[in-house]
């Protein structure tokens, strides 16, 4: 037992320094990447135009129908046969950000069509013009609404980048599969690896509070 | 053609009206909301659409700020382009887009439901329009919001969200978001229709002073007292067409229609 207890504390470093140099950037990274994608195919989906809404709707069809690891694997070990030759890295972070591009795609889209219909008019009214009504009216108030599904999509994600591990990415899983292998002491490397997740995620769920507290500060109670 | 430039045979541009809408027509599929609408307002005016719910009063008074797009007729705001809707149809939507931003550059709305934007402050609010889209310098939109606020008595509300005011405020700070672009038309559309009753008269109070001070502007309302006290010209519209107009004193003591009676005894006797 003693034993148990001086490896969990050996490696409780390790494994957190995967967090900070692996799994936290990658979800950064591929969270930030795919919140402008995610935007961009939104505003494609509300496209009058039959075409763009189309090309925007198979995206996220294909995205939302096929497994993550799949994408990944595509991307690592499948595009290298038609000559491209990708990176660990990017191609988690490529993976990942397409990813959240369709899942967090239809939240937005979702957040925008929740907004009263008259904001838009009175944008307009005031002079502005579509564009600028979206940027400065309507994605505000989308923004709030879309912070609870937004933040469940970036737990996910979190989570998610454990299979970043599979293409050879150093991150927390990782690091914890190493020394796993190393110790013979899988039982005790998972469930350490499992509460690191956890904490950061316990993290995670404070910040979307306090982030939707202050996006609330203009609604009624 | 600019108003400072009379064409022989032209009246001159101080008679000139301000608005003309000749042959307004809409419809919303198979139903025809608009069935050839006629009227002018002339500078200075207050004219009171009047009629039931569907008689068109509201698509016209949108369509006068380009959030509606009349099938056929003609708006001509003096000094702006005049618009033919059915001609605009066939053309480039860029010319239809301009023309609309043209109505929206003259004319302001103040909505039922006032539609503030809940995420920007009574100030913001105000100045949004003047900053953002007028390249007005903030320092002065500030200034000019603020002494608007105060004559509506909001100015100690400036820094509130529009949910910690009353449905009166809310409608008063609308009002102001209106006249901070300084438009040569207000709109109104049924303004006080969505308030409690006892906060409908701080609104129209508001209005009745704009029109003392020689603001022109063009009202949808149910509100027959107001209009007998601040219009110039009130329109009675049913079905889609206006069915008669006239001096308030005239329109409301001695219509001449059948139907501007009928519709008058329900509003002014609606348990008879």
């Amino acid at each position: 037992m003693a034993d148990g207890w001086q490896l969990f504390l050996d490696s409780f470093w390790p494994i957190v320094w995967g967090a900070v140099s692996g799994t936290i950037p990658l979800a950064l990274a591929s969270f930030a990447i795919g919140l402008v994608l995610a935007l961009g195919v939104a505003l494609m989906r509300l496209s009058r135009n039959r075409v763009v809404s189309g090309i925007a709707r198979v995206y996220i069809s294909i995205i939302r129908g096929t497994p993550l690891l799949v994408q990944l694997f595509v991307i690592f070990y499948g595009l290298p046969a038609i000559g491209v030759v990708i990176d660990p890295w990017p191609s988690a972070i490529a993976a990942f950000s397409l990813n959240v591009g369709g899942y967090a795609a239809e939240i937005i889209r979702a957040a925008i069509l929740s907004v009263p219909k008259g904001q838009w008019e009175a944008g307009y009214t005031i002079g502005m013009s579509h564009a600028r009504t979206l940027r400065r009216i309507i994605l505000p108030q989308a923004a709030r609404v879309s912070v609870p599904p937004l933040s469940n999509s970036f737990i996910s994600l979190v989570k998610d980048t454990s299979l970043a591990s599979l293409i050879l990415v150093t991150e927390l899983f990782k690091v914890s599969q190493q020394i796993a292998a190393f110790s013979q002491e899988f039982m005790l490397l998972y469930l350490e690896a499992a509460l690191v997740y956890w904490l950061i995620c316990l993290a995670l769920s404070s910040g979307q509070s306090a982030l939707e507290r202050r996006l609330d500060r203009y609604v009624a109670h | 053609m600019s108003p400072t430039d009379p064409v022989p045979g032209d009246p001159s541009p101080a008679e000139r009206p301000l608005l003309r809408a000749a042959g307004l027509r809409k419809a919303f599929g198979e139903n025809a909301v608009l069935r050839g609408i006629d009227f002018e307002v002339r500078r200075g005016e207050v004219v009171v659409l009047i009629g039931p719910s569907g008689s068109g009063k509201t698509t016209v008074l949108r369509s006068l700020n380009g959030l509606e797009t009349p099938d056929a007729g003609v708006l001509d705001l003096d000094g702006g382009p005049v618009i033919d809707f059915a001609a605009q149809a066939l053309g480039p939507a860029k010319a239809a887009k301009q023309q609309r931003l043209a109505l929206r550059d003259r004319s302001a709305m103040v909505f039922q439901h006032h539609n503030l934007f809940p995420h920007l402050t009574v100030l913001q609010n105000v100045i949004e329009g003047p900053v953002q889209v007028q390249r007005v310098p903030k320092a002065r939109a500030i200034a000019e919001a603020t002494a608007l606020l105060e004559r509506v008595g909001l100015a100690e509300k400036r820094d509130a969200y529009p949910f910690e005011l009353s449905g009166g405020q809310q409608q008063r700070v609308g009002i102001v978001r209106a006249l901070a672009l300084k438009p040569d038309l207000l709109l109104f559309d049924e303004p006080t229709s969505a308030l409690d009753p006892e906060l409908v008269g701080e609104v129209l109070q508001v209005i009745a002073e704009l029109a003392r001070e020689g603001w022109t502007m063009v009202v949808v309302t149910h509100e027959l007292a107001f209009a007998r006290q601040a219009a110039d010209q009130v329109l009675f519209l049913d079905g889609g067409v206006v069915v008669e107009r006239g001096r308030p004193q005239e329109l409301f003591t001695a219509p001449r229609e059948e139907r501007t009676r009928r519709f008058l005894d329900r509003i002014l006797r609606p348990l008879d």
